[in-house]
């Protein structure tokens, strides 16, 4: 698409256009999106096509348009984070990401749905419904950023960005057959991500191939003076590693601890189908052992709500957002009090109070406490196998894309879904979900996670990159081909 | 029968604890760029971080690092090689967070103490007091509850928020317990404050104007019945906005706990508001069920760590301590103990040494400053440094010491000067207020006056040395007071024989 914005053989503006057709058509049954800022979309793309017609250098992805995550704000354009008590809020900046994407030229779509504030894996927690899994309408398309990777499976917008906390990029990457990264945790910017679990958001980019995703990491990674966890070094060179293609001697580790129970049988296959992929192209396989990863999602649930209770203290209808019940008789308290109460959803409720309570005196030692000592000792188990090997794989997700309302009242089952993407979160290292195949028990994609240490992000690229290659040769043509065409797609 | 305050300490040993904040005179707020200035329109200096506008993240301005070091070093504090920042998390509309950035258990300066100086009967006393913690934290926005009796929260028809102030800096200066002060509490606890002041003064830190609250003082105040050895409830006043006050809330509270447990009630751990008026308490909210401030390492901060030759540098830097350098004035300049507690009360130490540093006679310059100077300032409620520059006083002092002006012609060019009417040389030349040093020109005067009161002239000649009073009071007189009463008085009495 870069490629023909920049031979002219289409503008950014027809481009973008095409898109929105491609939205209207088949949007209403998808719902990937919470908003569309068609106006400001155009305008953009005008200014690109201007500056190329004027011979002006330009960035590799201007004039490509995007699905940007309703949690990252964009200045004057709706962000809700899928929530009532943000609806209508329109932030007065830009996050440093949009800054990012903007300056390169980048198209920036509309908004995409989500869990409420992240919390969740199947985009149910919306509070503006669910959205569906392009390759099947009743299925739930990951979560919490199900918008942006249905919008690339259903061809709405060729590049989106996520952010993951838990796994909220790469496992509706898996469940959609497309491609989903989560840098290191101080790799991109902070600044103007509504916060769920400071310690551990970290947005990333998510596409249809992983060259896309490295192209669109070079746009959006970098050190950020406005967010002090944002790491200052050198961006890793993702896009040179990506087109390697070489991975001749390269230790690749599998974790015994994310396979077995639990795992669905046509994702293990796919997965080991992906492994003799790697073999074939040389890599030597490690099998390695992780033990505390199983106190990881214990661990997690105890860390995110934490600090979501205090992160989600600021919705209290007082300076921006819904506010209820102000009716100048209630107290300032009582209009917080209404406000919370009719503003967040059943998942952000029962965060809030089981982060309250984890950090409450008495408790914190046992709770709080005890979730970070893990989380070294995570830290610990990639410290140990990064010490025997180049990267480590596991499936994405222990089951394909299960279907819409399956889990939605067994919040502990749905929150396994994320066993095999959280301990990557905790180590603040990172993660990368590219498709390896269609599970043979339902005919949906599995997603393949490669993670690698901190500030290698160009290691899980250089493996992600070769294993592509050597699949989209093996099934002769792109897995999201296999889909069903949804009603009306162009 | 109720006790007062000589009965009470007959019966009740007091603990005091002091909490000081003081905000800091960076140019930027704690965790954003914006601007601190004190007085702006309502919500005019804020930003997405300040505001805590969802997605926004905070970044700690090194400046007040710095300050805060310095404070710690004044303070005799050692410096944490590595403290955090954590969030104290309560509800509270003027907090845009609803948590306060705060040091909690890992505060960057400890273990500190400050001499506290104080007169009494006995003499002069000298006091430890220890600090436990100086820690950074941020300020609140302020409320303002209109409609209402009480201008209180409850019982307002609306409330207006400015967070102008929320995210300036602010420092949090804790005492350890201090013990065995007995009826001097109230006198160490506002030495302790005004000690402390002056030193945030020496640093150029902080405006430490208490009025405006850039220093605000929380007065911890317990009773323990003497020779108990067990410490009683406190009671925590917040908010004591001037020394005289810090000194009158621990008297008042003193009395009023006192009389509780005299009665057989029971102190009740809360916290009180200072009333300016009746110098009395009254309570805040009851602190009976201990607020869960559910406090926990702010993630998106990393930890402070500064660099050990960073921490020497401070340290070299430090100004000489007040206490110090008023004892080297006080000796150098030979001044009496209550002349020099006029001074510093007066706060005109500063402008005194700044005069002498420029050649004028430490003693002269005092009095002046003191004297004509804050008089005139006082009538205009301004301060005597807004009325005339150290280097106009250092000038006139040295035409005092050459004998060129008399102390009552110098009153005049200060009064010129201070009418805008030019430098000291300018008014002299204007007003013509030169000394008359021409001999001739005295005697003939001297001879007028002689003339008027012939009976007085023979007085003197008969040896009535204090007659000559009248007579060079009318020399005086006869030149416009421009001559040098000294000089008159020579020539006089030499002419008439003595």
């Amino acid at each position: 698409m870069a490629a023909a914005l920049n031979n002219k053989e289409i503008s950014a503006v027809e481009l973008t256009n095409q898109h929105y057709e491609q939205i209207n058509a088949v949007d209403k049954d998808v719902h990937a999106f919470l908003y569309l800022d068609k106006e400001g979309a155009l305008l953009q793309a005008k200014e690109v096509d201007k500056k190329r017609a004027a011979g002006e250098r330009l960035s590799p992805l201007a004039g490509v348009p995007l699905a940007l995550k309703d949690v990252m704000t964009q200045k004057d354009v709706p962000t809700t984070c899928g929530s009532k008590i943000l609806e209508n809020w329109r932030p007065p900046y830009d996050s440093t990401v949009v800054t990012k994407l903007k300056d390169a030229g980048v198209i920036i779509l509309g908004k995409t749905n989500m869990d409420e504030f992240a919390m969740g894996s199947s985009t149910e927690n919306s509070a503006f419904g669910p959205t569906h899994n392009p390759w099947d309408l009743t299925r739930i398309p990951g979560g919490s950023g199900g918008g942006s990777s249905a919008s690339l499976a259903a061809f709405e917008a060729p590049l989106a960005i996520g952010t993951d906390t838990g796994g909220s990029i790469r496992q509706p990457a898996a469940v959609t057959g497309t491609v989903g990264v989560k840098p290191t945790y101080g790799g991109v910017s902070r600044y103007g991500l509504v916060a769920f679990s400071s310690s551990l958001d970290q947005a990333g980019p998510c596409a249809r191939t992983v060259l896309d995703a490295a192209l669109l990491h070079q746009v959006i990674a970098g050190f950020d003076p406005k967010d002090s966890t944002s790491i200052n070094q050198a961006v890793p060179d993702v896009v040179a590693a990506t087109k390697k293609l070489d991975i001749k001697g390269m230790k690749i580790g599998v974790v015994k601890q994310l396979a077995g129970e639990g795992y669905q049988k046509g994702v293990e296959n796919k997965f080991n189908e992906a492994i003799a992929e790697l073999v074939k192209l040389g890599a030597e396989i490690i099998e390695l052992s992780c033990p505390n990863f199983e106190y990881a999602l214990a661990a997690y649930y105890l860390i995110a709500p934490s600090e979501c209770s205090s992160n989600l203290a600021r919705f209290d209808s007082i300076r921006f957002g819904l506010r209820v019940g102000d009716d100048k008789v209630k107290s300032a308290e009582e209009v917080m009090n209404l406000t919370r109460q009719a503003g967040f959803g059943r998942e952000v409720k029962r965060r809030i109070i089981l982060g309250t309570y984890a950090l409450s005196s008495g408790y914190y030692d046992a709770y709080y406490g005890s979730a970070q000592k893990v989380r070294t000792l995570i830290k610990q188990d990639f410290d140990n196998a990064f010490a025997k090997c180049d990267v480590l794989v596991s499936p994405t997700a222990p089951t394909t894309a299960f279907k819409i309302g399956e889990k939605s009242n067994d919040p502990l089952a749905m929150y396994l879904n994320d066993i095999a993407t959280i301990p990557v979160n905790m180590a603040g290292i990172g993660g990368m979900s590219l498709p390896c195949g269609l599970a043979e028990e339902d005919n949906l994609p599995v997603g393949f996670q490669i993670m690698s240490p901190a500030m290698k992000d160009d290691r899980m690229y250089l493996v992600g990159g070769a294993l592509e290659a050597a699949l989209l040769s093996k099934w002769g043509k792109p897995i999201l081909d296999f889909a069903p065409k949804l009603v009306g797609s162009k | 029968m109720s006790l007062n305050y000589d009965s009470a300490l007959e019966i009740y040993e007091p603990t005091l604890g002091l909490e000081v904040h003081v905000e800091l005179n960076t140019n930027s707020k704690m965790f954003c760029g914006c601007a601190t200035e004190f007085g702006a329109q309502p919500n005019t200096q804020t930003c997405p971080v300040c505001l805590g506008l969802p997605g926004s993240l905070p970044v700690v301005n090194k400046r007040a690092i710095e300050s805060t070091i310095l404070i710690g070093l004044a303070l005799n504090c050692s410096i944490a090689p590595f403290s955090r920042f954590a969030r104290k998390n309560y509800f509270y509309p003027d907090m845009p967070k609803n948590f306060q950035t705060s040091q909690y258990d890992e505060p960057i300066c400890v273990n500190g103490s400050l001499d506290v100086e104080i007169e009494t009967d006995e003499g002069n006393k000298v006091f430890k007091v220890e600090i436990e913690r100086v820690h950074m934290e941020e300020d609140t926005g302020k409320s303002l509850h209109v409609g209402g009796s009480t201008g209180r929260i409850h019982g307002a028809d609306y409330s207006l928020l400015d967070y102008n102030r929320a995210g300036i800096p602010l420092v949090e200066i804790v005492t350890k317990i201090v013990p065995n002060t007995g009826k001097y509490a109230p006198l160490v606890a506002r030495g302790y404050v005004a000690a402390l002041r002056d030193i945030l003064r020496s640093l150029k830190v902080s405006d430490v104007k208490m009025e405006q609250g850039s220093l605000r003082c929380d007065v911890n105040l317990s009773l323990s019945k003497k020779g108990s050895g067990v410490l009683g409830t406190r009671s925590e006043t917040k908010n004591v906005n001037s020394l005289r006050s810090v000194e009158r809330a621990v008297t008042g509270e003193i009395v009023r706990q006192a009389n509780r447990l005299q009665s057989g009630e029971k102190v009740v751990q809360e916290t009180r508001h200072f009333l300016e008026e009746s110098g009395q308490t009254r309570p805040g909210r009851s602190k009976e069920q201990a607020e869960d401030y559910r406090y926990f390492p702010e993630p998106d901060l990393v930890p402070v760590a500064p660099d050990g030759k960073w921490i020497e540098e401070l340290r070299k830097s430090l100004p000489e301590k007040p206490a110090e350098r008023r004892k080297r004035l006080q000796q150098a300049w030979a001044v009496p103990d209550k002349e020099m507690r006029a001074m510093v009360n007066a706060e005109l130490l500063d402008t005194v040494e700044q005069t002498v540093l420029l050649g004028a006679d430490p003693t002269r310059a005092r009095s002046w400053w003191l004297g004509e100077i804050s008089r005139i300032a006082n009538e205009r409620s301004v301060l005597p440094t807004d009325l005339i520059t150290v280097s106009d006083v250092a000038q006139i002092i040295e035409l005092i010491t050459k004998g060129e002006l008399t102390d009552k012609l110098a009153r005049q060019v200060v009064e010129g000067v201070i009418a805008k009417e030019g430098t000291p040389s300018q008014v002299i030349a204007k007003r013509s207020l030169k000394v008359v040093s021409d001999d001739s020109q005295l005697m003939k005067a001297i001879a007028e006056a002689i003339a008027a009161a012939p009976e007085t002239a023979q007085k003197v000649r008969d040896g009535n040395i204090p007659a000559a009073g009248a007579l060079i009071g009318a020399v005086m007189k006869l030149t416009g007071g421009q001559a040098d009463a000294a000089r008159v008085r020579q020539l006089l009495l030499k002419h008439l024989g003595q």
